[in-house]
């Protein structure tokens, strides 16, 4: 307290130095007027009494001194010295300081522009939420299977209900519709949402309301909906009276409830909530029935609010100890399930998941580009040190500290580092909402990642950035400040090629500039390898002359028996079209985003372990949809429109199925129960990739759609291109219906490419990086040999004259740069052959050791190099003897 | 600076400065000063001009205050007195001041029991 009051006081007298100097004078003068008059009274005479008074006072400057260094902050004032000075030598090197700031605006901006996407997509994801910071994402999984899985109501709502670390649980699934019908459909996402969910989240909206603890219940008793706020501009113009007005959703009439504010985007990573319908509408909005009284039926995303203090891990153990108890109530639907809480940035459903080891490459790559651009700015300095040694030393030998020179240097590197730090916000601030261009859009809908530069944005990249300025101007301080008094005095003395330790220091940084590009180039390199090889790999079904597009008949109100007589006519037209071989439904495109249906199942003959449950993925599909994707079939037949309601139960299973399960015998003819109903084995298909290139091989079985649900997705074999046959498809879908639209019709090829793209982005950076990295790091060894060839111009000189070839000075200048270049390619083989596993999971087929990307990486720095140092080189050679030996 | 020789001195030198404005009142530098060096008779060695930075820190953590006004002969000069806040810390600077001289005297003045 005192220590704080002291300190403002202090402060407080550096802005009235002046003033408080003048009443210092004053009263030391009034003490020395009175001691002297004493003294006289004394009788000493006045010369006698003014001096005895000084003898008694004790040094009068000194005094001031002292009392000045007690009132304010000495620090303070030299830090102003130090800084007004630093800015006048920057200013007079406007080439030198502007290369600096623009390599450190790169990297400090590099860096926070990956701190504001971290922030804004993985950390803090969710404008308006009050405290993040407990929220957890929360799922459910099959133990023994990979991956997570969604949660029922029933099970969802005994969490609630005995969970006592918690305060909420919000249920947020994801779930659009179409709003706009034209040429082609737009879809607007949209959610899912418990009741409680804005007062749970602490978002109010700014008309109307939230949702009421009743609309949780009653099978589609409570069609109401919050609208965002851009839809209530957009769609509404704003109109103050929208509250009570209704809206078609899904082919009901909803009332509007609530506007949310403005920025409030809802709780899904990857895209911006366009309304929000409370649980009690899921069977409108969720495919596949009724499920709120279906302890089997997952279909719940969400998220739970810890307690103020609650550590994630007790939270957990209190979850797992309910799925427990769950599980032994319901062994038919809980058997082998479990409940995993999550931190926001690994949440498995939204895009926070899939987006976190680009992301995270990204840290390491612009951490990376900011030590590369450090090491380039301190080799600048450390040239411009040569330039000023003159006036360090007049500095050293007028008695100056050399402490106090280090600190003199530094503060001027912290002007560098502070300007390009404005500069790094800026560039940060304007690449905010860059991310998402990195990600093509989804299902037609543009994809919304935004970056968000809050305060703890700026603390960490402020942090970067004095960081940086230890980096990068603490070596040249000391080099500059550990001048040799006596022989800087005498005349500069000549460098020699390759001579003196004290110029170690630049070689260094030029050396860790060459292993860290090196790292990035291996990096690129491996990861560019892997994406070739996931482009090289056959999904198993064909990606050309297969089209792709869906129909939103839920958004028009269409029921299932409508859907099917609908299908079944624009099937029949389409195949009657030139150029379309066949067309087929499925209720789930391959590659796209939407999830496949999941069941348990039971194989007769195949025991499963106590305390697992088979489950399997399917698809429901029309019929012909094998043919049309180019799926090859093995064995049986697949389905045709004679397999609908009435007729027995089939399935088609991939081969990895029938091996697993029948191990050998021939499944065709074979019975298994799907959730307990049992289905035939009609046909086996090869296995095909579902929703990546890179999934594993898993047990897959397809299902007519006429015998459980009708899907919206339509794939069209055809020669024909997507543009053609989206006007086709418009003209025959009007003539069925003018309410539906088809929505973007895609190349399967085009599907396809779509979820390679977080590796592709992760590609185009570390590609861009290590470019950036490459032409740093020759910059920094052009200017090193460029220098050392400059300094040693006698030698050469005299080299030459006694007799030196022009191709000797050429070749050793060349020899020591590529050297340099050697080391430093060694310890980033180091570096590298240690960092590379890192990326493991973003590999495929390629060992993070895989030689060719080393190889290749070695290759570009060596002529990247050779280009930077032959400059320099040429220089040497053309030395002439006579001027070099005359000038020196 | 020359603190580490000083240090032990600023101490001391701080109390006799409260005790000082304590016993007589509202004092100018000089007068303190010749205070000090009255009551210390020639014992104490001691700059004059050592005084003012001692007085600023103590007004620095508001132990004292600081006021202009005019002296006996009619002269401006820079008024210092105590505060309620310096009474305490006099009282507790004494207190402890006590302590360690009665803890010095027993280690220095050999004990009857040792003997």
């Amino acid at each position: 307290m005192r220590r704080l009051r002291v300190l403002c006081r202090r402060l407080f007298s550096l802005l009235r130095g002046e003033e408080l100097d003048r009443s210092l004078d004053d009263e030391l003068d009034f003490h020395l007027q009175m001691e002297i008059a004493n003294n006289i009274r004394l009788g000493m005479n006045p010369p006698e009494a003014r001096s005895a008074a000084l003898r008694r006072f004790g040094g009068v400057t000194q005094i001031k001194e002292i009392y000045r260094e007690t009132r304010g902050l000495p620090v303070m004032e030299t830090l102003w010295q130090d800084l007004r000075f630093g800015w006048r030598t920057l200013r007079r090197n406007p080439a030198f300081s502007i290369v600096a700031m623009i390599c450190l605006t790169l990297g400090i901006g590099a860096n926070a522009a990956v701190f504001s996407w971290m922030e804004g997509i993985l950390l803090r994801p969710f404008p308006l939420v009050t405290h993040q910071e407990r929220l957890m994402a929360v799922a459910g999984f099959n133990r023994g299977a990979p991956g997570h899985t969604a949660v029922s109501w029933p099970d969802f709502q005994d969490l609630k209900k005995n969970c006592t670390l918690c305060d909420a649980f919000i249920v947020d699934r994801i779930t659009g519709t179409t709003l706009s019908i034209g040429e082609r459909a737009e879809r607007s996402p949209a959610s899912v949402v418990s009741a409680n969910y804005f007062d749970a989240l602490g978002v109010r909206p700014i008309l109307g309301r939230g949702f009421q603890p009743d609309e949780d219940f009653g099978r589609n008793a409570h069609p109401v909906t919050v609208i965002s706020y851009q839809m209530w501009q957009e769609r509404f113009h704003g109109d103050p009276a929208i509250i009570g007005k209704t809206q078609m959703l899904n082919g009901m009439p909803h009332t509007i409830v609530g506007v949310a504010p403005a920025g409030f985007h809802g709780t899904f990573v990857g895209w911006a909530m366009q309304f929000w319908v409370p649980v009690s509408m899921q069977e409108m909005f969720d495919p596949g029935g009724y499920k709120l009284e279906d302890r089997g039926a997952q279909w719940i995303e969400g998220f739970v609010r810890l307690k103020p203090g609650v550590a994630p891990q007790q939270a957990q153990a209190e979850i797992s100890a309910i799925a427990q108890r769950l599980e032994a109530s319901y062994p038919a639907t809980n058997r082998g399930r479990g409940i995993r809480l999550y931190p926001l940035w690994q949440t498995p459903f939204n895009n926070a998941g899939t987006l976190l080891p680009t992301l995270g490459i990204m840290l390491f790559v612009a951490v990376f580009v900011l030590v590369i651009a450090c090491a380039n700015v301190s080799n600048l300095l450390l040239v411009k040190a040569i330039g000023r040694r003159h006036e360090m030393t007049v500095r050293l030998a007028i008695g100056s500290g050399r402490l106090r020179l280090v600190r003199q240097l530094l503060t001027e590197g912290l002007i560098l580092s502070a300007l390009s730090a404005a500069g790094g916000f800026a560039l940060a601030y304007w690449c905010r909402n860059l991310f998402v261009f990195l990600l093509p859009p989804r299902g037609g809908v543009a994809m919304f990642l935004p970056g968000d530069i809050d305060w703890r944005v700026l603390a960490l990249s402020a942090g970067v950035c004095l960081i940086s300025t230890l980096l990068f101007a603490l070596a040249p301080a000391m080099q500059a400040s550990q001048i040799d008094l006596a022989s800087a005095m005498k005349a500069e003395s000549a460098g020699v090629v390759g001579g003196g330790r004290r110029k170690l220091v630049r070689p260094v940084l030029v050396m860790v500039q060459v292993a860290l590009s090196f790292v990035l180039l291996v990096g690129a390199g491996l990861l560019i390898e892997s994406l070739r090889a996931i482009q090289n790999t056959s999904p198993g079904f064909s990606t050309s002359g297969v089209l792709a597009t869906s129909i939103d008949f839920t958004a028009a109100g269409y029921k299932e028996p409508r859907v099917k007589v609908f299908e079944d006519e624009l099937i029949y037209r389409l195949q009657r079209l030139a150029g379309v071989e066949s067309a087929a439904f499925a209720r789930v495109s391959p590659f796209t985003n939407r999830t496949y249906s999941s069941a348990p199942i039971a194989v007769e003959g195949y025991v499963t372990p106590p305390d697992q449950q088979l489950t399997a993925d399917y698809n429901e599909v029309g019929p012909g949809y094998l043919a049309t994707m180019g799926i090859p079939l093995l064995s049986g037949r697949e389905f045709t429109r004679a397999d609908n309601e009435t007729a027995p139960a089939a399935a088609v299973i991939n081969d990895f199925m029938a091996t697993l399960y029948w191990r050998g015998k021939d499944p065709v003819g074979q019975r298994f129960q799907v959730k307990g109903r049992g289905v035939q084995v009609i046909g086996v298909a090869k296995i095909s990739k579902y929703r990546n290139l890179t999934e594993a091989p898993r047990p897959f079985f397809y299902i007519p759609m006429r015998q459980s649900a009708m899907g919206p997705n339509l794939q069209v074999r055809t020669s024909l291109g997507p543009e053609t046959i989206a006007k086709e498809l418009v003209r025959e879908i009007h003539s069925l219906d003018p309410n539906l639209a088809p929505g973007e019709v895609i190349t399967m090829q085009e599907q396809v490419d779509r979820t390679t793209a977080v590796q592709r982005a992760a590609v185009a950076m570390l590609a861009v990086f290590g470019g950036l990295a490459l032409v740093l790091a020759s910059i920094g060894l052009y200017g090193v040999m460029s220098n050392t060839v400059s300094q040693s111009t006698r030698e050469l000189g005299l080299r030459m004259a006694l007799g030196a070839e022009t191709s000797d000075l050429l070749g050793r200048v060349m020899s020591q740069g590529l050297a340099l270049t050697g080391c430093g390619i060694v310890l980033g083989m180091a570096a590298a052959l240690a960092s590379t596993r890192l990326i493991t999971g973003l590999l495929y087929q390629v060992s993070p050791r895989d030689p060719l990307p080393f190889a290749i990486a070695s290759a570009s720095l060596v002529i990247a190099s050779s280009a930077a140092c032959f400059i320099p080189a040429w220089r040497a050679a053309r030395t002439d003897p006579v001027r070099a030996l005359r000038d020196c | 600076m020359a603190n580490d020789k000083s240090d032990v001195l600023h101490g001391s030198l701080a109390l006799m400065v409260l005790r000082t404005l304590d016993t007589l009142g509202p004092q100018h530098g000089w007068g303190i000063a010749r205070r000090i060096e009255q009551i210390s008779g020639d014992a104490l060695e001691l700059n004059q001009g050592t005084l003012y930075p001692a007085l600023l820190r103590l007004e620095q953590m508001g132990w004292i205050t600081s006021k202009w006004g005019a002296s006996e002969n009619n002269r401006r000069a820079k008024f210092y007195e105590i505060t309620r806040a310096g009474k305490k810390q006099l009282a507790a600077e004494a207190k402890n001041w006590e302590r360690i001289a009665d803890i010095l005297d027993r280690f220095l003045r050999p004990s009857r029991e040792s003997v």
